[in-house]
């Protein structure tokens, strides 16, 4: 009979990449039906409810606890499953440099232990994360805070804190960095210059860095503020520092802004703000309309547009056109996104050619998935309902593989637009991953597939490799994310 | 060295990272010859996560 089986680690903590290779080694061993690693979480306890994979013991977990779970076929399966995987749960982390001598154990020994550090970077589960920001503000030090499931309460008080500690707080939720020319979290290794970049969107700012230098200039600073700065709740507090500390930097002589449609009672602040600078601006609130800027600011409608204001204008190279045609009956576009704001860079483009778009992370001007089956669908595979008790889809692209079989069966799709995000975080081969995907879908007189890299030649997986890798697969390649969705009205005969 | 607390701004000098959480994150700075302290991090107060606010609130 199968069985579940439950056995909590009290205060143990391992971290979610380490967690997430071991819950596969699980899952993997001889009667094992499902399982799952897992801190504990009220989230996560929910996760492994819904997967049935919860029992007694799980269930009387704290989130400081570390709950292994196996569904087996029967108990001597799972009890063989939990002493095999043990002894790797225990076994000690290596440490940056590979061996095991002593670490610190909190922010404060290890500011003693170095006097100069200037910078905590916190990616631990999210409940606890905002403790940890708040002793390292308190040290003087400034905060990148990669992980989510933070509050808006603790967001507004930790950027109030840090404000007054004159320390930057990036973040919660913030994915990506570029200090110094240093790639922080998901962060692209770019070209040294001196545009620089405060964004609330970490593909946003990947996507404008990389195409800044792959089209000849370089990056002073990419600044993340994490996606709810510029809600009026927060006030845009981290944008207005970032603004700051970029217009203060010698290196910086032209700011782009990248976000989400700020609230009503921060706009005009930013507006203030970028008035008082002597430097010109660019910026990119992905769907805002009539915006009135001052005038050192230009206003840039998808992210393609803030690289090529902030490049001085002109167009990037040119996609050649997508050398296939569709039969009448192909005439959807299915975009299947890591990226969020790739995503909504993409709505937008659709929507600016007239066609009606629905997106699970729908822009202002498309609609929600359920709301119009007629519309071409933008899926965000970022979003929470995809990556609950998962990774995220650039960590792990197999998230692609449901909704790109369905739109492979689909014969209303012409076009399916995919986003390969590379750099320091990402998969090591997400190209390579979709090719072998769709090795096992692809069938005679399929849709076209388009694609588009987000990286550089510098980045850990060379952009021209896995571009190479996409293009032996019959996928066309276009320069920029935006160019894709062109190149995918071009062959649907839609004037962009 | 960066020149400790006078060096708020972050920018122009050098990075150097107390990393606390994700162990690739530590990994991937040492890549870039910036100076990581990677935490032997651990849920402090037993595993609550009230009560390690209330301690962080404290300044523990």
């Amino acid at each position: 009979m199968e069985v579940t089986l439950n056995i909590v680690f009290q205060g143990f903590y391992k971290d979610s990449v380490a967690l997430m290779r071991l819950s596969r080694d699980l899952a993997a061993l001889d009667g094992v039906n499902e399982a799952g690693l897992m801190m504990g979480s009220p989230s996560n306890k929910q996760i492994l409810k819904d997967a049935g994979l919860l029992a007694d013991e799980g269930a009387a977990a704290e989130g400081g606890d570390l709950i292994l779970a196996i569904r087996a076929n029967d108990s001597a399966a799972a009890q063989k499953a939990a002493e095999t995987i043990e002894p790797q749960i225990k076994s000690q982390t290596r440490s940056a440099d590979g061996d095991t001598e002593w670490r610190p154990q909190t922010i404060r020994a290890a500011a003693k232990a170095n006097p100069g550090a200037n910078l905590a970077l916190i990616s631990v589960p999210g409940e606890f994360a905002a403790a940890e920001a708040r002793k390292a503000i308190s040290r003087g030090l400034n905060v990148m805070m990669f992980s989510d499931n933070v509050s808006i309460e603790d967001e507004i008080s930790l950027k109030i804190q840090a404000r007054e500690e004159g320390v930057l707080m990036m973040g919660p939720d913030c994915g990506t960095a570029i200090l110094d020319g240093v790639p922080l979290a998901f962060a692209n290794q770019v070209k040294r210059g001196d545009i620089g970049i405060v964004g609330a969107s970490g593909t946003g700012i990947q996507e404008v860095t990389s195409l800044i230098s792959n089209n000849g200039r370089g990056v002073s600073h990419a600044i993340g503020v994490g996606g709810r700065d510029l809600k009026d709740e927060i006030g845009g507090v981290s944008t207005l520092m970032g603004i700051d500390r970029l217009d203060a930097d010698t290196a910086t002589k032209h700011i782009i802004l990248i976000s989400k449609p700020p609230g009503e009672k921060v706009l005009p602040r930013i507006m203030d703000r970028i008035a008082q600078s002597a430097k010109p601006f660019t910026v990119c609130f992905i769907g805002a309309t009539d915006l009135e800027l001052p005038t050192n600011a230009t206003a840039a409608r998808t992210l393609k547009d803030a690289a090529q204001a902030a490049l001085g204008g002109g167009e990037f190279e040119q996609s050649e056109s997508v050398g296939t045609s569709l039969p009448e009956s192909r005439k959807g576009i299915r975009g299947l996104y890591s990226g969020g704001t790739l995503a909504a860079e993409s709505q937008l483009i659709l929507l600016d050619a007239g066609l009606p778009v629905a997106s699970n992370a729908a822009v202002p001007g498309a609609v929600g998935l359920s709301e119009n089956n007629e519309a071409h669908q933008i899926i965000d595979l970022g979003d929470d309902q995809y990556t609950q008790g998962r990774p995220h889809p650039m960590i792990d692209p197999e998230i692609r593989h449901e909704p790109l079989a369905d739109a492979m069966a689909d014969s209303t799709i012409g076009v399916i637009l995919i986003d390969i995000v590379i750099g320091y975080g990402a998969h090591p081969d997400p190209a390579g991953q979709l090719v072998t995907m769709l090795d096992d879908l692809r069938g005679e007189n399929g849709p076209a597939i388009i694609a588009s890299v987000t990286g550089t030649e510098l980045d850990p997986q060379v952009r021209s490799s896995q571009i190479k890798a996409l293009e032996a697969a019959d996928i066309h390649v276009a320069e920029s994310n935006a160019d894709a969705a062109l190149a995918a009205l071009r062959l649907l005969g839609v004037n962009s | 060295m960066p020149s400790d607390q006078d060096d708020k701004s972050l920018l122009g000098g050098d990075l150097s990272v107390i990393n606390v959480g994700l162990d690739k994150f530590a990994s991937e700075l040492a890549e870039h010859n910036v100076s990581v302290v990677h935490l032997d991090w651990k849920p402090p107060a037993g595993g609550g996560a009230e009560l390690a606010t209330l301690l962080s609130k404290m300044g523990t």
